[in-house]
């Protein structure tokens, strides 16, 4: 096994920059690793060997010819396959997409390209990103490199499987209610969900519009900022793009200290349902917090509450509105057109075919939640949540810095454990989800191994709409002060693959 | 029943909801172009083809568009307002839902004033909105090319979110039996309106405009208003007309007989003027409409509306009384013009050079009468009020005179070119040669010495005579005036 792949983005980028390794060099050592272990732990869809290795010949030849590079060019990615790429399939995990060839690059697909990142495949998800597992995959579960009988997290578990894996550095994400973030926790790694509206939807199949953030995951708080850096920003073809200067998240990832800092402890996340290890994990968190300098204080956020409930109206209603458009007249799955059957029927044949039960149950509880009668009790009710958390939120920004919460309420469930327990499984997104009805940032690092089963922990940083940075510097600050009394990042704590 | 008894018995209550296409450049919510008559499925993008992970991102123009459109309507404009989806499946619409306003449209709560028969009728309007429009599906196969009986459809995406702005009349009552005609006059101003602002091309026959026009009874003395049907398909103005009294007449016979109307949509046959059943409403459609969250709210800025409506071209109803004030007409005439489609053609004759009277009186009269004969519109003739100011022109500098002038119009409208080409072609100039005249005059009155004398003797009425004579010989390419007073010049008379 090559030592390139242990290393983190950054030093790849320089290494590369200077010449001391080739991009072809890396990529050929992500390659043979994921070829090792891919079919332990199943993180990719999609392995694109040539083009990758093209992708780094091309970033080689313009060092070669002096061409200044950024600081992760020829640095290898996985790509979450919600994101189009007009050099891979992309399926949204879902049979209805299965072979689709997209005409065109997302924005965060073209960004990558223009920043020399080399993308290695497609990583695994829910169908739609639905789900907090990738159980609800339609080409199967990817399984978490701590312990392959568990979920790896989702619906970017392929994501940050392929990163714990040490099968990428980096990896793309997208979260609606929590799927970069839990996963990251659960794999022990590093997930952000930038401030809604920082980084571009165009070209991200949608799941639920006002929720999808596309953000990175990343081995340690520097590496994923500078993805956060080279992705993020205003894309004029999103509408609901913030037109401002990205937050200066690799700066903050530097100063890494909270001295002089509030930190906010969310009053209402633990407790019963809550995994004793994880709790135990989040106290010495915030114990290390206060002795970096950080003040911390108790914060009540009583909406809260009611955000779970409210996201399963909310997202499941704009789902069922987007998803209405794979209706096998223009692209992917078409079941049943033998020429005797009208549109409407090949339609449903093509749906009932096409779609996994998770993403029809949301279709119905959306469809429902819509319908004239009820609208007002379930999608405007929740949508008037939505504003209460979103003053919770500003509440509590008046009077701390950050906001902390264990990511996840446990650790790492076995696969199979909740696939029949809808209810259980999106418990999994109760501290996430906040933070996506709000529109604010938040970021998962790891603060350690759950006593009773050694699996990591997730710490959740959140930070006001356009307070990235903010994340990042608390962030860099508990990494770097864990890693010094772990001896090093939690990842190297885990069992060789 | 019969028009007449349908109204004596009951009072229509009429609503029209009209789309109109706005002529923007681009899409509603991506860069493709809108020109119509491209190949099928050439101005399309993942956008419009609602491709995975495309997005909308809103056209500004079309968004001004319809604020100049609700301002001249005399509409308030909403501070802040969003898209909506409608939420349905259907084959054109390629997201299987529409971005559209719900309950929160542009502009809201204006009115435009119609005349009709001299009257000024106010229509008042409930609200005006932006949406895209659908592709449009071609049912391939069956008898009637509607999706019934239909071996195949094919779909052509190039119409597929080309900006679409409704514009809904709150319900008309006490048009009682000229509702039919305040319909078409409504639908008819609405298109000056538009032309106006030069938003949208307005043609009904390419569908750049069209009418749902809805129609409900209520039996004279009630206030309860009965249920009504929308009629759709509708492609003209005449059209509108046409619907609106066929469906009074329909609706009526039902009640007459105790029978009662149910809530559909219709479909109008150009044909038959009839209407036919379509899908019913009363198994009413979801539209599960929620806010757009794919696109910011819209929030006018004030100052900017205002500006917009400071900048608002002369309306048509205003420019329509000043042109009647300038050119002297009466209110019949004016009606009448407008009526005939005329108003605009004589106003471009006017501008082109011709006196309003001059311009009035050839497409009013000679013209109406060629355009009723071939079953034509007037703006339909081959002839442009440029060619017609042309021929006035030559009436009054006297090379030409009336008759001639209506053998030129006749050489144009045939296709034989340009006013004075047909004037050279036919050879239809006044004699003006003194000479010529001269000798024709001399010959008339050689060929008819009775009159002659009898002029001499001073019965001066007798002149006409001799005046059709020399017209006869000249091939009417004399000039009448001219040619009297010659002929009483020779004969030693003066009046
Ligand atoms: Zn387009």
């Amino acid at each position: 096994m090559s030592e390139l792949i242990k290393k983190t983005a950054a030093e790849l980028g320089s290494l590369i920059a200077s010449g001391e390794v080739s991009a072809v060099e890396v990529t050929q050592a992500h390659l043979d690793r994921i070829a090792a272990v891919e079919d332990r732990v199943h993180a990719f869809l999609h392995v694109g060997a040539e083009s990758a290795l093209a992708q780094a010949a091309a970033v080689d030849a313009r060092r070669a010819a002096g061409d200044e590079l950024g600081p992760l060019a020829g640095v290898p990615i996985a790509h979450k396959d919600v994101f189009t790429t007009t050099d891979m399939p992309t399926t949204a995990g879902s049979k209805i997409l299965e072979g689709w060839r997209p005409p065109y690059d997302a924005t965060v697909t073209r960004r990558l390209r223009e920043a020399g990142l080399v993308i290695l495949g497609k990583t695994n998800l829910d169908e739609f990103a639905m789900g907090s597992s990738t159980e609800n995959s339609a080409y199967g579960p990817t399984h978490n490199p701590w312990d392959l009988t568990r979920i790896p997290g989702g619906s970017s578990g392929g994501a940050s499987a392929s990163v714990a894996a040490y099968e990428a550095p980096l990896s793309t994400g997208t979260d609606t209610g929590g799927s970069i973030r839990q996963p990251a926790a659960v794999t022990g790694i590093v997930g952000m969900k930038p401030t809604y509206g920082g980084s571009s939807r165009y070209g991200l199949i949608a799941f639920a519009s006002s929720l999808d953030t596309p953000g990175p995951f990343a081995r340690n708080v520097m590496d994923a900022a500078l993805l956060h850096e080279a992705f993020s920003g205003h894309d004029p073809m999103d509408s609901t793009s913030i037109d401002q200067p990205v937050p200066s998240v690799v700066e903050a990832a530097r100063q890494a200290d909270v001295a002089g800092l509030t930190v906010g402890v969310v009053k209402e996340f633990g407790g019963d349902g809550y995994q004793p290890g994880v709790l135990a994990r989040f106290q010495e968190a915030v114990e290390l917090l206060e002795s970096l300098g950080a003040k911390v204080v108790e914060v009540s956020c009583p909406s809260f509450t009611y955000a779970l409930p409210a996201y399963y109206l909310i997202a499941p209603s704009e789902c069922s509105s987007n998803l209405a458009r794979f209706d096998a007249m223009r692209y992917g799955l078409r079941v049943g057109d033998d020429g005797t059957r009208s549109a409407e029927e090949v339609m449903a044949l093509t749906r009932a075919a096409g779609f996994g039960p998770e993403v029809k149950r949301r279709i119905m509880l959306g469809t429902y939640a819509l319908s004239s009668g009820y609208y007002d009790a379930y999608y405007g009710s929740a949508q008037k949540v939505r504003t209460l958390i979103s003053r919770d939120f500003d509440a509590a920004f008046q009077h701390v810095d950050v906001l902390i919460s264990p990511t996840t309420p446990t650790t790492a469930f076995p696969i199979g454990e909740r696939a029949d327990d809808p209810m259980a499984m999106y418990l999994a997104d109760l501290c996430t989800i906040p933070s996506n009805l709000a529109g604010n940032a938040a970021l998962s690092v790891p603060c350690g191994l759950a006593d009773e089963d050694g699996l990591p922990v997730g710490l959740q940083i959140m930070a006001p709409v356009l307070g990235d940075d903010r994340c990042y510097r608390v962030g860099a600050a508990v990494e770097r002060a864990f890693e010094s009394r772990w001896g090093g990042p939690l990842l190297s704590k885990a069992p060789a693959l | 029943m019969p028009y007449d008894e349908a109204l004596e018995r009951f009072e229509p209550v009429l609503g029209l909801e009209t789309h109109v296409e706005l002529g923007t450049n681009s899409k509603m919510f991506c860069g493709c172009p809108t020109t119509f008559g491209a190949p099928p499925n050439t101005h399309v993008c993942p956008t419009c083809l609602a491709f995975p992970g495309a997005l909308p991102v809103a056209n500004a123009v079309a968004i001004e568009s319809t604020i100049r459109i609700g301002l001249a309507l005399n509409c308030s404009i909403a501070e802040w307002c969003r898209f909506a989806r409608k939420n349905y499946f259907y084959p054109d619409m390629p997201k299987n839902y529409q971005i559209s306003q719900y309950d929160e449209p542009l502009c809201f709560d204006g009115y435009l004033d119609i005349t009709v028969e001299g009257k000024t009728v106010r229509i008042e309007i409930e609200r005006v909105h932006l949406e895209e429009d659908t592709g449009k599906s071609t049912h391939v196969g069956g008898a009637t090319g509607r999706i019934q009986g239909a071996d195949h459809s094919i779909v052509d995406y190039n119409r597929a979110g080309i900006p679409l702005v409704e514009i809904v009349t709150k319900p008309i009552e006490g048009t009682d039996r000229l509702a039919p005609e305040v319909a078409r006059a409504y639908a008819t101003e609405l298109r000056e309106v538009m032309r106006s602002l030069g938003v949208s091309d307005v043609r009904m026959d390419q569908g750049s405009m069209r009418c749902d026009v809805n129609v409900s009874l209520m039996p004279r003395g009630s206030t309860e208003w009965g249920t009504r049907t929308e009629t759709k398909n509708v492609n003209s103005f005449r059209s509108v007309e046409r619907s609106v009294r066929g469906e009074i007449e329909r609706q009526a016979a039902i009640l007459a007989e105790g029978g009662r109307i149910i809530q559909e949509t219709r479909h109008f046959h150009e044909d038959t003027g009839l209407t036919t059943s379509g899908r019913s409403k009363e198994e009413a459609q979801d539209y599960r409409y929620f806010p757009e969250p794919d696109l910011v709210p819209i929030a006018p800025d004030p100052a900017w509306v205002a500006q917009l409506k400071a900048e608002l071209p002369e309306l048509p109803s205003v420019r329509r009384a000043r042109l009647q004030a300038e050119w002297g007409v009466s209110d019949l005439d004016m009606a009448a013009m407008h009526n005939a489609d005329a108003f605009g053609l004589v106003e471009a004759t006017v501008e082109a050079g011709a006196p309003a009277a001059d311009a009035r009186k050839w497409w009013m009269g000679e013209l109406a009468r060629r355009a009723n004969e071939n079953g034509v519109a007037l703006a339909e003739l081959p002839i442009t009020p440029a060619q017609i100011a042309r021929v006035t022109e030559l009436v009054k500098s006297g090379a030409l005179n009336d008759k001639l002038a209506r053998q030129v119009l006749e050489g144009v409208l045939a296709g034989e070119g340009s006013p004075d080409e047909v004037v050279e072609a036919r050879g239809l100039k006044i004699v003006n040669d003194e000479g010529e005249l001269s000798a024709i005059i001399d010959q008339v009155i050689a060929d008819n010495a009775d009159a002659a004398d009898k002029i001499r003797g001073g019965k001066i009425a007798a002149v006409g005579a001799l005046v059709g004579g020399v017209m006869k010989a000249s091939r009417g390419k004399a000039d009448a005036g001219r040619a009297r007073a010659l002929i009483l010049e020779k004969l030693g008379v003066t009046e």
